[in-house]
C-alpha cells in the first residue's frame, strides 16, 4: 500500500521531511494509476472442479492480503464448495493437502455465485453495462487510472473458456470486451491470467493497448493438476496457480519484485505443461511493472483540518396511539371477501349473448330452420 | 480591607453563580434540541440442552432507535444502527422487512419449537409503507440491493416466485392498517448460506465481530452444525407503555443447534469453547445489556445436569406457551468471568425429558413417473382435547401444474371443509400458485391436505445447468395460535429477554407460532442436453450417404467403354497408325 499525506497546513516545524515528501509524491504522479480493481471468476460446477473455486480463492486471498479492499474486488464462483454437502470440513477450502492453508478465510465477500456467474454477467462486469438497480459491489466501477486483475479458471480449449458446462465464451468475445473497457476508458493497465487447459488461445486475439496476458499452457497442452487430498477426495489445486500462489506469498505491499519474475513462475519441469505470457501490446516494459502493481492496492490518503458541524434532528410529536397487529384474527380471515383481480362479464351476459344472436339468425334465415333443430 | 475582600467574595461568588446558571441553561438548551435519537443495543445468548443431547444455541442482538426515516427529514448520523440498512429503510419505504437464511430443516419433534422459525434456504417477507405507488418495481429494487448487502442471489426474486398472501403473514410491528396489497413474501429454497453470508451480516453489528457475544460466531464452528439460521428482522415498535410515538427496532438473529455426534464426540459434554471454539472475555461496551441465558428448567435440583461455573442469579419467563426457568449470567458485571478473565460455560448431561410441541408439520411428494404426481402435507395436533385454527400458505412454482379439483383435506379420516379458501392460479412463466387456507385441526389428529399435479416441460434454455439435480418447491407456512399453558404476558413494554418478546402477544391464553414444512425437490421431464450433437451427426450422415448415392444414380450417364487390349496388340496398332492402316 502506498500512502501519499498531503498536509493542508504548511510543517513548518518539519523541514526535513520536504524533500521526502516531493520524492513521494513525484513518485506517485509518475507510476500512472490511482486505483486497483480485481475481478476474479471461477467457472466450474460440481464438486469434483473443487480445484478451481480453490485457485480463484488462492488469488483473491494474495489480493486481499496485498492491500486490495473487498469493495475493489469482484469475486465469482460459479459453485459453493465450502459449504457443500460433500465437504467434510465445512465453510473450509483448502489449497494444501493436509489441510495446511484454508483460502476460504473467516471473512469472504463473494459478489456472483451459483447460477449467477454466466457470460452474460461477465461481460456485462467487465464492460459496465449492468441493470441500473444492480448494488455497488456487484459492478465493476473502474476509470481511465484502474489497474485491473482479471483471473479466469476453469475448463477451456482453443479459443473457448467453459461456463458451468453450458455455455462457453470465446477469445473473440473477450478480445472485443476488452476493446470496449478500452474505448470507455475503463482502466489504465490490465493483467490477464487464465488458468485452463490450451489458455494461451485465450489471449491471441486481444488487440487493444496496455494489457499484459499470462497463461497456464499453450495451445495443444493440457493444464495439470497438482495433488488430490485423501480426506477430501478431489484434487484441490492446479499446478500453475499452486505455484503462482507460493510465489505471491512471497511479496508484501512493499516488495519491489517485477513481472519478468512473474514469467519465470512454475516452468515446465514443475507444470509438465508450458506456461506463456504476452506483453506485446504493452506500453511500458515489463521489467519497471511492479507486481503490487496489480496485485496491491494504491490508496491515496488526504488528512484534513477542518471540523464539520452535525445538526441534531428536530423531532415532531406524534399523538396518535399505536398498538400491535393480530397475527391470526380467524373472524377476520373468514369473513374476507376474497379481491377479484380480474374482471368477469356479468352473470347471464353470454346467455343473453347467445339468445340474441340465434334470434336474429332465425329472423333472417326464417323460421324454417327452426324445425330442423329442434 | 474587609469591605474589599468581602465584595471580592462577593464578586467571586456572583462570577461563579452566573457561570454555573450559564452552563445548566446550556445544558438544558442542548438537552432540550437533543431529546430524540437515543439509540440502545442489547444482546443475547440463551443455550437449550435438547432431549436427544444435541444444543440449541440462540443468539439475538437488537439495536433500538428513536428516529423516523419517513418524515422527510434525512438522517445522515449513524451510531449504533447500520447505516446501509437505514438507508435501504428510507429510500424503498419499507415497512416491516424480514429476511432469514437457513441451512437445514428443524427437526420439531426432536427439538421442539425455535425461538424464531424459519425455512430452508432464504426467505424474505417485507410490508411496504401506504406512501409506496408502484409495490413491484420497489420490490425488485430492493431484493436486489439486499442481494449486494447479504453476498447472496436475492436477484433471482421475481414475479415467479413472489406472492401476495392474503391472511398470513400479519405485520410484527406496530401499525393499525394491514392491507395485503403492501405485502410481497418470496422464498429462494435452493439458496446456500455460507461464510459470505455471515460476513456481512457480522458487519452490521456495532461491536462487529471483535467484542462481546458475537465473539464466539466462528464460521467453522457454526456451519458444521445440524441447523444454521442467520437472520434480520426490522420493524416499528412502541417506545414506551403509552405507545404515542415509534421507535425503529433491528433485530438480528441467529440460531444453530450443535449435532452431538459431529461436535461432541458423542460424549454429553457441551462448554462454550467445544461448541465455537473461543470462549468470552467482555461484553460489547456498546451494550446496555449482554446477558447468557441457559435453560435448567428440566433440572430444577441439578439431577439431569450440572452447569458451572454457577450463577446464583435466575430468571422466569413464558416463552413458546410454557415458563422457564433459567440461569442468567451477565457478562457487564466484571465478577461473572472471575479470575481467569474469561467465560466458558460447562454443561454435563445425566438424561433428560421434553415437552412435546402441540403443532407441526411434514410434507412429501407421492406418485411416479414424470408426468404427474401429489403433494401430501400432513398437520399434527397434539392436545389430547383442545382444537385451534391454523392456516396454511402454499406457494408451488407455476411448472407444476396443481389440479385444484382433486384438493381434499381430511382429518381422522372424515372430510375437513376449510373455512377460508384463497387460490390465485399460477400464470406461466409470470406467477405462482398460491394457496391460503384456515383449517380447524381437531385435537389429537393428523391432518392431510392432497393436491395433485402436472410436471411441465420447460423451454431449454429455461434449464438450470445442472438440472438433473431437480428443482425446488419451497416450504409451506402454517401458522396458528396455539393455546398455551400457562398465562402469557400481554404487557409488551416490560422488562423481558428478548427471545420471548419476539411475537407480539394479544392474549393470554394462547400464543403465536410459525412452523415451516419441508421444502420439496421434484424432477421435471428434462432432455438429454447432448442428443443436439448427435442427432446432427447421424442426421448428416444419413443424409450424405441416402441421398448423395440416390442422386449420382439419377443423373449419372453411362457411356459404354471399350476394354484397353493387351501389350502386343497395342504396339501392333501403332506400327499399323503409322503405315496408314485402320487399327485391330
Amino acid at each position: 500500500v502506498h500512502l501519499t499525506i498531503s498536509q493542508s497546513r504548511a510543517a513548518s516545524s518539519a523541514n526535513h521531511i520536504q524533500p521526502l515528501l516531493v520524492d513521494n509524491a513525484g513518485q506517485f504522479f509518475s507510476s500512472g494509476h490511482t486505483n486497483n480493481w480485481a475481478v476474479l471468476v471461477c467457472t466450474s460446477r460440481f464438486w469434483f472442479n473443487y480445484r478451481h473455486v480453490a485457485n480463484t480463492l488462492s488469488v483473491y486471498r494474495s489480493v486481499k492480503r496485498l492491500g486490495i479492499p473487498d469493495s475493489h474486488i469482484v469475486l465469482m464462483l460459479a459453485d459453493d464448495m465450502a459449504c457443500n454437502h460433500r465437504n467434510p470440513k465445512p465453510a473450509t477450502v483448502f489449497s494444501h493437502k493436509n489441510m495446511e492453508l484454508n483460502v476460504y478465510g473467516d471473512d469472504v465477500e463473494v459478489d456472483y455465485r451459483g447460477y449467477e456467474v454466466t457470460v452474460e454477467n461477465f461481460l456485462r462486469v467487465l464492460t459496465g453495462r449492468l441493470p441500473p438497480s444492480t448494488p455497488r459491489s456487484k459492478r465493476l466501477l473502474s476509470d481511465d487510472r484502474s489497474n485491473i486483475l482479471i483471473y479466469l479458471t476453469g475448463h477451456g480449449g482453443n479459443g473457448f473458456l467453459k461456463f458451468q458446462d453450458s455455455e462457453e465464451i470465446s477469445n473473440v468475445e473477450l478480445a472485443d470486451a476488452f476493446e470496449q473497457m478500452w474505448q470507455k476508458r475503463r482502466y489504465n493497465e490490465l493483467l490477464f491470467i487464465i488458468d485452463t487447459c490450451q489458455g494461451a488461445s485465450m489471449y491471441e486475439r486481444f488487440y487493444s493497448p496496455n494489457l499484459m496476458a499470462l497463461a497456464s499452457s499453450q495451445v495443444g497442452e493440457d493444464s495439470l493438476s497438482h495433488q488430490p487430498d485423501l480426506a477430501i477426495g478431489v484434487h484441490l489445486m492446479d499446478r500453475y496457480t499452486f505455484y503462482l500462489l507460493e510465489f505471491l506469498e512471497d511479496i508484501h505491499p512493499a516488495s519491489k519484485t517485477n513481472m519478468n519474475d512473474l514469467f519465470k513462475v512454475c516452468p515446465k519441469s514443475q507444470c509438465v505443461s508450458t506456461p506463456g505470457h504476452r506483453t506485446d501490446l504493452f506500453l511500458r516494459d515489463p521489467g519497471s511493472v511492479l507486481i503490487t502493481d496489480f496485485f496491491g492496492s494504491v490508496r491515496k490518503v488526504e488528512i484534513t483540518m477542518e471540523t464539520i458541524n452535525l445538526t441534531d434532528p428536530i423531532k415532531q410529536v406524534e399523538q396518535r396511539k399505536y398498538s400491535y397487529v393480530d397475527q391470526l384474527p380467524v373472524s377476520e380471515i373468514i369473513h374476507q371477501k376474497p379481491k377479484q383481480k380480474d374482471w368477469h362479464p356479468p352473470d347471464g351476459f353470454i346467455l343473453g349473448l347467445w339468445t340474441l344472436i340465434l334470434l336474429v339468425f332465425f329472423k333472417l334465415y326464417g323460421m324454417k330452420h327452426l324445425k330442423h333443430i329442434f | 480591607m474587609a469591605e474589599q475582600k468581602f465584595s471580592l467574595s462577593v464578586c467571586v461568588c456572583v462570577c461563579v453563580c452566573v457561570c454555573v446558571c450559564m452552563c445548566v441553561c446550556v445544558w438544558a438548551v442542548r438537552a432540550m434540541m437533543c431529546g430524540c435519537g437515543r439509540d440502545d443495543f442489547q444482546e443475547e445468548l440463551v443455550i437449550r440442552p435438547l432431549h436427544s443431547g444435541d444444543i440449541y444455541a440462540s443468539f439475538q442482538f437488537r439495536t433500538v432507535w428513536e428516529t423516523d426515516f419517513m418524515r422527510g427529514n434525512k438522517v445522515s448520523h449513524y451510531r449504533l444502527f447500520p447505516k446501509s440498512l437505514g438507508q435501504v429503510i428510507s429510500k424503498f419505504s419499507v415497512r416491516e422487512l424480514h429476511i432469514s437464511f437457513t441451512q437445514g430443516y428443524w427437526r420439531t419433534m426432536q427439538w421442539g419449537q425455535p425461538f424464531q422459525p424459519s425455512p430452508p434456504g432464504a426467505e424474505l417477507w417485507v410490508w411496504f409503507q401506504d406512501s409506496v405507488t408502484d409495490v413491484d418495481g420497489t420490490w425488485k429494487e430492493l431484493t436486489n440491493v439486499l442481494s449486494g448487502i447479504f453476498c447472496a442471489s436475492l436477484n433471482f426474486i421475481d414475479s415467479t416466485n413472489t406472492v401476495q398472501p392474503s391472511a398470513s403473514f400479519k405485520p410484527l410491528g406496530i401499525g393499525n392498517e394491514t392491507d395485503h396489497r403492501f405485502l410481497r413474501y418470496a422464498t429462494l429454497p435452493r439458496e446456500i448460506v455460507c461464510t459470505e453470508n455471515l460476513t456481512p451480516w457480522k458487519k452490521l453489528l456495532p461491536c462487529g465481530s471483535k467484542a462481546g457475544l458475537a465473539v464466539l460466531l466462528k464460521s467453522e464452528k457454526l456451519f458444521h452444525s445440524s441447523f444454521h439460521s442467520q437472520a434480520v428482522h426490522i420493524r416499528p415498535v412502541c417506545q414506551d407503555w403509552q405507545c404515542k410515538t415509534t421507535s425503529w427496532e433491528l433485530r438480528q438473529t441467529l440460531n444453530v443447534v450443535f449435532d452431538l455426534h459431529n461436535s461432541a464426540q458423542g460424549k454429553r459434554e457441551w462448554s462454550l469453547f467445544k461448541m465455537f471454539s473461543r470462549t468470552l472475555t467482555e461484553a460489547c461496551p456498546l451494550a446496555s445489556s449482554s446477558k447468557i441465558y441457559i435453560d435448567i428448567t428440566d433440572n430444577p435440583q441439578g439431577e439431569q445436569f450440572e452447569v458451572s461455573p454457577a450463577t446464583p442469579l435466575l430468571s422466569q419467563a413464558v416463552v413458546l406457551g410454557d415458563r422457564r426457568t433459567f440461569s442468567v449470567y451477565d457478562l457487564t458485571q466484571q465478577i461473572t468471568f472471575g479470575t481467569v478473565r474469561s467465560l466458558n460455560l460447562l454443561i454435563r448431561w445425566k438424561s433428560s425429558d421434553m415437552l412435546r410441541p402441540l403443532l407441526h408439520a411434514e410434507r412429501y411428494v407421492a406418485g411416479y413417473g414424470l408426468q404427474t404426481g401429489e403433494i401430501h402435507t400432513l398437520m399434527y395436533n397434539n392436545h389430547p382435547y383442545r382444537s385451534f385454527p391454523v392456516l396454511l400458505l402454499d406457494s408451488v412454482p407455476w411448472y407444476l401444474r396443481l389440479y385444484i379439483h382433486t384438493l381434499t383435506v381430511t382429518s381422522k379420516g372424515k372430510d375437513n371443509k376449510p373455512s377460508y379458501i384463497h387460490y390465485q392460479p399460477s400464470k406461466d412463466r409470470l406467477r405462482p400458485h398460491l394457496l391460503e387456507m384456515l383449517v380447524q385441526l381437531p385435537p389429537n389428529s393428523v391432518t392431510e391436505v392432497t393436491v395433485q399435479f402436472e410436471r411441465a416441460l420447460l423451454k431449454w434454455t429455461e434449464y438450470t445447468p445442472d438440472p438433473n439435480h431437480g428443482f425446488y418447491v419451497g416450504s409451506s407456512v402454517i401458522s396458528s395460535l396455539v393455546p398455551s399453558i400457562v398465562a402469557m404476558d400481554t404487557n409488551s413494554t416490560r422488562e423481558r429477554p428478548l427471545f420471548s418478546s419476539f411475537f407480539p402477544c394479544k392474549e393470554e391464553s394462547s400464543y403465536f407460532v410459525r412452523v415451516y414444512t419441508e421444502p420439496l425437490l421434484v424432477n421435471l421431464p428434462t432432455p438429454d442436453f447432448s442428443m443436439p450433437y448427435n442427432v446432427i451427426c447421424l442426421t448428416c450422415t444419413v443424409v450424405a450417404v441416402g441421398y448423395g448415392s440416390l442422386y449420382n444414380l439419377l443423373t449419372r450417364s453411362f457411356q459404354i467403354e471399350e476394354p484397353s487390349p493387351g501389350l502386343a496388340k497395342r504396339i501392333a496398332n501403332i506400327i499399323r497408325k503409322m503405315r496408314g492402316v485402320p487399327p485391330l
